[in-house]
């Protein structure tokens, strides 16, 4: 039986310092720094997170494949940056060089599309907070993309829980097909190319921000020679029981649609392997250039060779998984992915994203980001009568993904949103209901002296006299609402709550 | 390719007659014409001034 697909969205968002001295690292501190005080000023005091983050349970350095190169992968405990916790249960930090936001962990992929929106509406506050501090003629711009077009490229992660029980090497072959051909629907698009030996004559416009940077089929890394299916063994969770796919292989997407059909039609994908689904083999004979090849080819129409010598496109192997997915629905029923009224979403927007592949582009400008900026881009090429070089074409791609509200194109092309502003507002604040984040959320929330410390699948508490005590979480659905909401409600302090939860 | 062809059959299709482009001179295709037309005005208005400056400066760090 499929477990369900506890999700997570981690985005790096490229940022420029404008009128001042250009260092990104700093950059992002004062950006992240910036929010936080805001939120303090503001009175949203017991919104003010002072927690810092816990590196107990960071193991990068550990493989899926059985193994662990810890000494080449020390946790980054980056004490002297910027890394904060939030009420809603979202981590906020300064990874290398960019500021990244995690989402909460959601267990369901609409709910993924309200904290990713929410996670925008932080760091378009953190922009305001950040002018609002820096001297005249000085501001930061948040960019949500994969790319800075020269060869530099920083990730939009997702995370599912998966069952360990099933080996490795069958995830690997089975959800390596997804990943390639997902990217009809999920690509953002980029003007362009930044694969080696190639130009924007060979490519002027390709699917997606990411596959001209990926160079191995499977492997450990994230920062270069990055593998399509990434091997980090970090469950942040009950090690015997669960892994967490770490999938670095996807696009940040400004529409709504695609955010929500990039993490559920891989969470079905992923229960389907679990319950060895899938009957078909659909691997491609040479995955790392068939990645590239789909993301270059815009007819969507050039068939790929799998490794049993067939060949197909890789629509076609699109319409093999969703078939796939819908006798399974029919069978199995699709709790595994937050419920039958979410998971027939997913079906109804995956079938109809495609319809439009196959048929009729056209349908997609409000759904596909690649779709809708290569419309805004062909209308004003030939309103202008550019080639496919002109830097103003570079510069739209990347003012696409500009997330301040007055210069965004992609607030501008009339994306359809499919949550309501009230709920992504309320999810700036306040962490979903249905998983372990609403236990951590709500104890910032309420005891933010209390929580000296936080990570995915603990929080540490220091309630005065005692040792620090910690509380682990290691499974991802408990801790919600429904089971600790009127515990916590109850308690007039943290000592409080610790004591009822020992008894 | 017999394979494929089944595939395709299976795939649960809306309906055969949806494949026929809208003709661009219909309302429908004058309408979406204006929409664009705007949203290229403003694009042109929101677009940064310099824009090969723009492209140039717009340097990032790796991450992940």
């Amino acid at each position: 039986m499929a477990i369900p697909k506890v999700l997570g969205v981690e985005t790096e968002y490229g940022i420029m310092m404008r009128g001042g001295e250009s260092n990104p690292i700093a950059a992002s501190s004062v950006l992240i720094n910036a929010y936080i005080q805001e939120l303090a000023r503001s009175g949203t005091a017991s919104s003010a997170p002072r927690t810092g983050w816990d590196f107990e349970d960071e193991h990068p350095g550990n493989d899926a494949r059985g193994y662990s190169i810890e000494r080449q992968f020390p946790p980054e405990v980056e004490t002297h940056l910027v890394n904060a916790v939030l009420t809603n249960g979202a981590r906020y930090y300064v990874d290398h060089a960019h500021p990244e936001l995690s989402t909460p962990e959601c267990a369901d992929p609409r709910s993924i599309v309200v904290f990713d929106r929410a996670a925008e509406r932080i760091l378009q506050r953190s922009m305001l907070a950040a002018a609002a501090l820096l001297p005249d003629g000085q501001d930061i711009v948040v960019y949500k993309n994969n790319s800075d077009r020269k060869g530099n490229s920083y990730g939009t992660h997702e995370n599912y829980l998966v069952d360990r029980a099933v080996p490795f090497a069958q995830i690997v072959a089975q959800v390596m097909p997804h990943f390639i051909t997902r990217q009809i629907y999920t690509g953002a698009g980029k003007v362009g190319t930044e694969a080696p030996g190639l130009t924007s004559a060979d490519v002027p416009y390709q699917i997606t921000q990411r596959a001209d940077f990926f160079e191995e089929e499977v492997g450990l890394e994230t920062t270069l020679k990055r593998p399509i299916v990434n091997t980090r063994d970090e469950p942040h969770a009950d090690h015997q029981k669960y892994r967490r796919l770490h999938v670095i292989v996807g696009d940040a997407n400004l529409s709504e649609v695609a955010t929500f059909l990039k993490v559920g039609t891989t969470a079905v994908v992923l229960c389907m392997i679990e319950d060895d689904w899938l009957s078909r083999d659909l691997l491609p004979a040479r995955p790392v250039q068939t990645l590239r090849h789909v993301s270059y080819d815009l007819t969507l129409r050039r068939p790929f060779e799998l490794v049993d010598g067939t060949a197909i496109t890789a629509l076609e192997a699109q319409w093999e998984l969703y078939r796939q997915a819908r006798l399974y629905a029919q069978e199995r029923g699709l709790a595994c992915i937050g419920g039958e009224e979410v998971g027939e979403e997913v079906l109804r927007r995956w079938e109809a994203a495609l319809t439009g592949l196959e048929s009729d582009l056209s349908s997609l400008v409000t759904t596909v980001d690649w779709v809708a900026k290569q419309r805004v881009l062909n209308g004003y090429r030939e309103r202008h009568d550019l080639s496919w070089d002109d830097p103003r074409l570079a510069a739209m791609d990347l003012q696409y993904h500009d997330l301040r509200p007055e210069k965004s194109l992609a607030a501008r092309v009339g994306l359809e949103r499919m949550v309501s502003e009230a709920e992504v507002e309320a999810a700036v604040l306040h962490p979903p209901v249905d998983t372990r984040a609403y236990f951590r959320g709500r104890c910032l929330q309420r005891w933010p002296e209390s929580v000296v410390a936080a990570n995915w699948d603990s929080l540490v508490f220091d309630i005065g006299g005692d040792p620090l005590r910690r509380v682990p979480m290691m499974e991802p659905l408990r801790g919600t609402q429904a089971h600790v909401g009127s515990l916590i409600d109850s308690c007039d302090s943290a000592a409080e709550l610790l004591q009822k939860l020992e008894q | 390719m017999a394979e494929r062809e089944q595939i395709k059959k299976q795939a649960p299709t809306k309906s055969d007659e949806v494949v026929e482009p809208v003709p661009a001179t219909s309302e429908s295709g004058e309408k979406i014409k204006g929409e664009l037309d705007d949203l290229l005005d403003e694009i042109d208005e929101v677009l940064e001034t310099n824009a090969e400056e723009f492209v140039k400066s717009y340097v990032q760090k790796g991450g992940e």
